[in-house]
C-alpha cells in the first residue's frame, strides 16, 4: 500500500512540533515563540502496515502572501497535494485557531483536526464539543494532549480511514462572504475555470479570494494565463467599489470579518461552552510579576545574570576535569612520541588547540540547556513586549530579540543560527539590520575567548566581567544598528502585532534534544574545522623553520651558558649545578621559539598586517589569532593556546603546574590595559566567521555579505584603535 | 461611548467597533482576530507604557500604540 502523505499545519504556539514530535518519533524543534518553524520537517509513522509520511508545515496565523512562512505553508498544499492535511489547534484559543482552518479548507484538501491543550482548555473551564464541531465542519475532530502524546494513535487512524473512505475527494466548502462579494466572487470562480486547465487544485473560488485579497504571490501565477489576471483585477476593482459604497471597508477586511462571523457561528452553536474568556490566566497573573514596569526588567537583567552564574558555577568542575584530560593527553604525547616533528604536531598542533575548545563543552551544554528551556517556557516573548519599545528607537523590532539572543545575547548562542532565526521577522528593513548586527553578540566560541581572557586578566571578577562583555555587545548592537537604519537602511517601522503565548513548562525531552543537538555540532565542529585549522595554523607558525645559521647560533648561545654557569659556581653540587644550566638554556630556548615563530609564515603575516594593527596595539599572538578566527571563532583560542605554548618548550614538564592558557597568557608582560581594552573590543566587533558570512549571504546576498565583512571589519578597528591610542596617552 | 483602544485603562473592557489600519498591518490585525464586534480588555502595558497587551478570544495579543491608534472601541 502506498504511503499516505500527511501535511501538519497549525498556528505558532499551538503544539504543532510536539505533536509531529510525537508521531514522527524525531527531535523536531518545539517552540513557544511565533514562527520558530521555519525549516522543513520530514517524519515517517507507521500503523497497522499503513506507511505515512509526514511534513512539518511552519506555523502561521493565516495563508495569506504576508510572511514567507505563510507562502511556504501555501505552496506545499497547492503543490504537493499531501493526501490528508492534518491541522492542529489550540483548545484555549480555539476562535483563532479556527481561522486557520477555515482558509485551509477553502483550499478543498481533505482534513484532520487535532484539538490540542484540552487539558489546558479543561483547566479553565472551558467545555469544547468536539463532537460538535466534527459535525458542522464534516471533518474528523480528535482530542489531543500533544506534550503526553494524547491523541496521536487516534489521529492517524482517522486519517487512514478518512483516506480508505471514499471521502478523500475534494468537497466544496463555501463560505458566504455578504450580497456585494458573493456574486462577484462567483463570477470570478466561473472566468477562472473557463481559462485555466481543469484537475488545477487550488480551486477557482479560492483563487478568486485571494485575488479580492489582494495576494500578490497568486496574481503573479494566474499572469501567465493571457489577460485573466487584468480582468480578475477589473472585478476585485468593481467589487471594492461596491463594498465601499456600503460602508468604508476592503474587500479583504470584509472577507476576514466574515470568515470570523463564520466561526462565531460555528462557536454559538454549542462548540465552546465558557463563563468568560476575558479572565485573567495563570499566565496573565505571573505576567503582573514578570512583565511590571519595574520588576520586569529587573527580573530579565537578574534572568542573564543568574544564567552567567550558573553556567560559571556549574561548569567549572566539569571544564576543569576536562582541561586536566587534555593536558594528560599532552603529557602523555610529550613522554612517548619521540621529538620532532610529529610531536609538536600532534601535542602543539592538536591536542593544545582542539583541547582548548573542546574543554568548553560543559559551559556550552549548561548556556543552551537554560535558553532552550527559556525559550519553550514563553518567556522569550515577553522579552520581545518589553524591550520593543527602546528597540524600536534604535530601529530594530521587539522580536529582534529571539535572533540576538540566540546569536549570543545570553551566553552560548551562535550567529549563525541568531541569522537564520530573522525570517520571523517581518519587514525587510529590520531584518536586515538585525542580520547585520547580529555578529556582534557574544557566540559561545567568542565567550570561550572572552573566558580565556577573562580570566588570565580579571580572574576575580570573571562573572562580572563577562556580563559587562555581553552589556557591552547589546549596546553596539543598538548603536550599529541605529547606524545603520539612518544610512544604508533607511524606512519605516512594521507592525508589533504579537501574541504572548501562555507560560507554559517545557518537556525535559524537548529542551534536552535541543539543547545536546547544538552541543553536538559544537563537539562536531572542534573535531572537523578547528582540528583541520589547529593542524594548519600550527604548520604556519612551524614552516619556514630557522635557518642551520640561526639554529647553530642558539647552540653555540646555550653551549656558551653552559660553559659560564658553570665557571661562575665552581665547587656547586653537580645536581644543583645541572638545575641552573637548564634553567639558563631554557631561556634561549624560549628566545629561539620565539624568534622561529617570528620567522614562520604566520609571523610573517602577521608581521605585515603589523604596522596597522600597530596601532591597536595587538600583541602578535592575538593578531595571528584574529587572522585565523575567520575560519571559526573558536581558533582564536586554539591559536593563541599554539601560539603560547609553541614559544615556550618547557622540558621539564609537568602535568600538575599550572599550564592553563589563562595563566600563560596573564604572565605575558605584553598585556597592558589599553591592549586588553582594544583586543576585547575587537574580538567583540570585527568580521563575523566565514561561515555565518556565508548564511548572511544565502539569507540575503553576496551584497549584504560584503558590507558585513568589510563595514564590521573597518568599524571594529576604528573603535580597537581609538580605545588603544586613548588610554595609552590617559596611563 | 467609542474611543480608540490606545486610551483604554488597564482592565478595561471593550467591543471592537472599528478598525481601520489597511494593507499588512490591517491583514495582521485581521488575522489574529481583532475584527468588528470582537470584546477585549487590557490587561497590560509594557514597561515603557508600549506596547500594550490585550485579552481577548482566549488568549494575549500585544501590539504598539501607534497601531491600536487604528482601532476604536466601544467602552461603558
Amino acid at each position: 500500500m502506498a504511503s499516505i502523505r500527511v501535511a501538519v499545519a497549525g498556528q505558532p504556539n499551538c503544539g504543532k512540533s510536539t505533536m509531529f514530535n510525537a508521531i514522527t518519533g524525531g527531535s523536531a524543534r518545539v517552540g513557544n515563540y511565533p514562527g520558530i518553524t521555519v525549516d522543513r520537517l520530514e517524519g515517517r509513522y507507521k500503523l497497522n502496515n499503513q506507511e505515512f509520511h509526514l511534513v512539518d508545515l511552519p506555523g502561521t496565523y493565516s495563508l495569506t502572501a504576508y510572511s514567507l512562512e505563510e507562502v511556504v505553508a501555501r505552496d506545499v498544499i497547492v503543490n504537493e497535494r499531501p493526501d490528508v492535511v492534518l491541522c492542529m489547534l489550540d483548545s484555549t484559543a480555539l476562535e483563532r485557531s479556527l481561522y486557520l482552518v477555515v482558509q485551509i479548507m477553502e483550499m478543498e484538501v481533505p482534513m484532520v483536526l487535532g484539538l490540542n491543550m484540552m487539558d489546558e482548555a479543561r483547566h479553565q473551564g472551558l467545555n469544547i464539543n468536539s463532537a460538535k464541531l466534527a459535525e458542522l465542519l464534516d471533518v474528523p475532530v480528535v482530542e489531543c494532549v500533544a506534550r503526553v502524546g494524547e491523541g496521536r494513535e487516534e489521529l492517524m487512524e482517522s486519517i487512514a480511514l478518512l483516506v480508505d473512505s471514499d471521502q478523500l475527494k475534494a468537497r466544496p466548502f463555501k463560505i458566504s462572504y455578504g450580497p456585494q462579494l458573493d456574486p462577484i466572487i462567483e463570477s470570478m470562480a466561473r472566468l477562472i475555470e473557463d481559462r485555466m486547465p481543469p484537475g488545477q487544485l487550488p480551486p477557482a473560488r479560492w483563487l478568486a479570494l485571494k485575488v479580492l485579497e489582494d495576494d500578490k504571490d497568486v496574481l503573479n501565477r494566474l499572469r501567465p494565463h493571457g489577460d485573466l489576471a487584468d480582468k480578475l483585477l477589473e472585478m476585485a476593482a468593481e467589487a471594492e467599489a461596491r463594498v465601499k459604497e456600503h460602508g468604508a471597508s476592503y474587500p479583504e477586511a470584509l472577507i476576514s470579518d466574515r470568515r470570523y462571523d463564520f466561526i462565531n457561528s460555528l462557536v454559538e452553536q454549542g462548540v465552546i461552552s465558557r463563563e468568560n474568556d476575558l479572565l485573567p490566566g495563570y499566565s496573565s497573573k505571573a505576567d503582573k510579576v514578570l512583565t511590571h514596569r519595574l520588576l520586569g526588567p529587573l527580573i530579565l537583567l537578574g534572568v542573564l545574570w543568574s544564567m552567567f552564574y550558573i553556567t560559571f558555577i556549574l561548569g567549572a568542575a566539569p571544564q576543569g576535569w576536562l582541561q586536566t584530560f587534555f593536558n594528560w593527553l599532552a603529557y602523555l604525547g610529550n613522554t612517548y612520541i619521540p621529538e620532532g616533528m610529529l610531536r609538536s604536531m600532534i601535542v602543539s598542533g592538536m591536542l593544545d588547540g582542539v583541547g582548548a575548545v573542546l574543554s568548553f563543552t560543559p559551559l556550552i551544554l549548561i548556556m543552551f540547556t537554560m535558553l532552550c528551556f527559556l525559550e519553550d517556557l514563553g518567556y522569550m516573548a515577553r522579552v520581545a513586549y518589553m524591550v520593543d519599545r527602546i528597540f524600536r528607537s534604535f530601529g530594530l523590532h521587539g522580536m529582534s530579540v529571539m535572533p540576538l539572543v540566540m546569536a549570543g545575547g545570553m551566553p552560548g548562542g551562535c550567529a549563525v543560527p541568531g541569522v537564520m532565526c530573522c525570517r520571523t521577522l517581518r519587514s525587510p528593513k529590520e531584518r536586515l539590520a538585525t542580520i547585520l548586527t547580529a555578529p556582534f553578540m557574544v557566540c559561545g566560541a567568542k565567550t570561550t575567548a572572552y573566558i580565556v581572557l577573562t580570566a588570565a586578566f580579571f580572574s576575580h571578577h570573571a562573572t562580572l566581567a563577562m556580563f559587562l562583555v555581553v552589556i557591552t555587545s547589546w549596546l553596539f548592537v543598538l548603536l550599529v544598528s541605529r547606524l545603520l537604519r539612518w544610512t544604508v537602511i533607511k524606512g519605516r517601522y512594521t507592525p508589533f502585532v504579537m501574541e504572548l503565548p501562555p507560560y507554559r513548562l517545557p518537556t525535559v525531552r524537548g529542551v534536552a534534544a535541543h539543547a545536546w543537538e547544538r552541543v553536538w555540532l559544537y563537539i562536531k565542529k572542534a573535531g572537523t574545522v578547528i582540528l583541520a585549522m589547529s593542524i594548519l595554523m600550527w604548520a604556519l607558525m612551524t614552516f619556514p623553520q630557522l635557518p642551520a645559521s640561526e639554529l647553530a647560533k642558539y647552540d653555540q648561545m646555550r653551549k656558551q651558558v653552559a660553559a659560564q654557569t658553570k665557571h661562575e659556581h665552581k665547587g656547586m653540587a653537580p645536581a644543583q649545578l645541572q638545575k641552573w644550566v637548564q634553567a639558563g638554556q631554557a631561556k634561549i630556548d624560549k628566545l629561539q621559539g620565539t624568534e622561529a615563530l617570528k620567522n614562520s609564515y604566520a609571523g610573517r603575516v602577521s608581521a605585515f598586517i603589523k604596522p596597522l594593527t600597530d596601532l591597536a596595539g595587538f600583541p602578535w599572538q592575538a593578531n595571528i589569532s584574529f587572522v585565523g578566527a575567520f575560519a571559526a571563532k573558536e581558533v582564536f583560542v586554539s591559536t593563541m593556546a599554539t601560539a603560547y605554548s609553541m614559544g615556550d618548550v618547557d622540558p621539564d614538564y609537568d602535568v600538575d603546574a599550572d599550564k592553563s592558557l589563562a595563566a600563560r597568557i596573564g604572565a605575558d608582560p605584553a598585556w597592558t590595559a589599553p591592549v586588553i581594552g582594544s583586543v576585547f573590543l575587537f574580538l567583540l566587533l570585527y568580521t563575523p566567521c566565514m561561515i555565518t558570512v556565508v548564511t548572511i549571504a544565502r539569507e540575503t546576498n553576496w551584497k549584504w555579505a560584503l558590507l558585513s565583512v568589510v563595514g564590521s571589519l573597518t568599524f571594529a578597528l576604528v573603535v580597537s584603535v581609538t580605545v588603544y591610542q586613548v588610554m595609552s596617552r590617559l596611563m | 461611548m467609542v474611543t480608540a483602544l490606545r486610551n483604554m485603562s488597564i482592565n478595561q473592557r471593550g467591543k471592537i467597533k472599528h478598525v481601520n489600519a489597511k494593507g499588512e498591518l490591517g491583514r495582521r490585525i485581521r488575522d489574529m482576530g481583532l475584527v468588528p464586534g470582537t470584546e477585549l480588555r487590557i490587561e497590560g502595558r509594557a514597561p515603557l507604557n508600549d506596547p500594550v497587551a490585550i485579552r481577548m478570544r482566549g488568549y494575549t495579543l500585544t501590539l504598539r500604540n501607534n497601531e491600536a491608534d487604528l482601532i476604536s472601541v466601544e467602552v461603558d
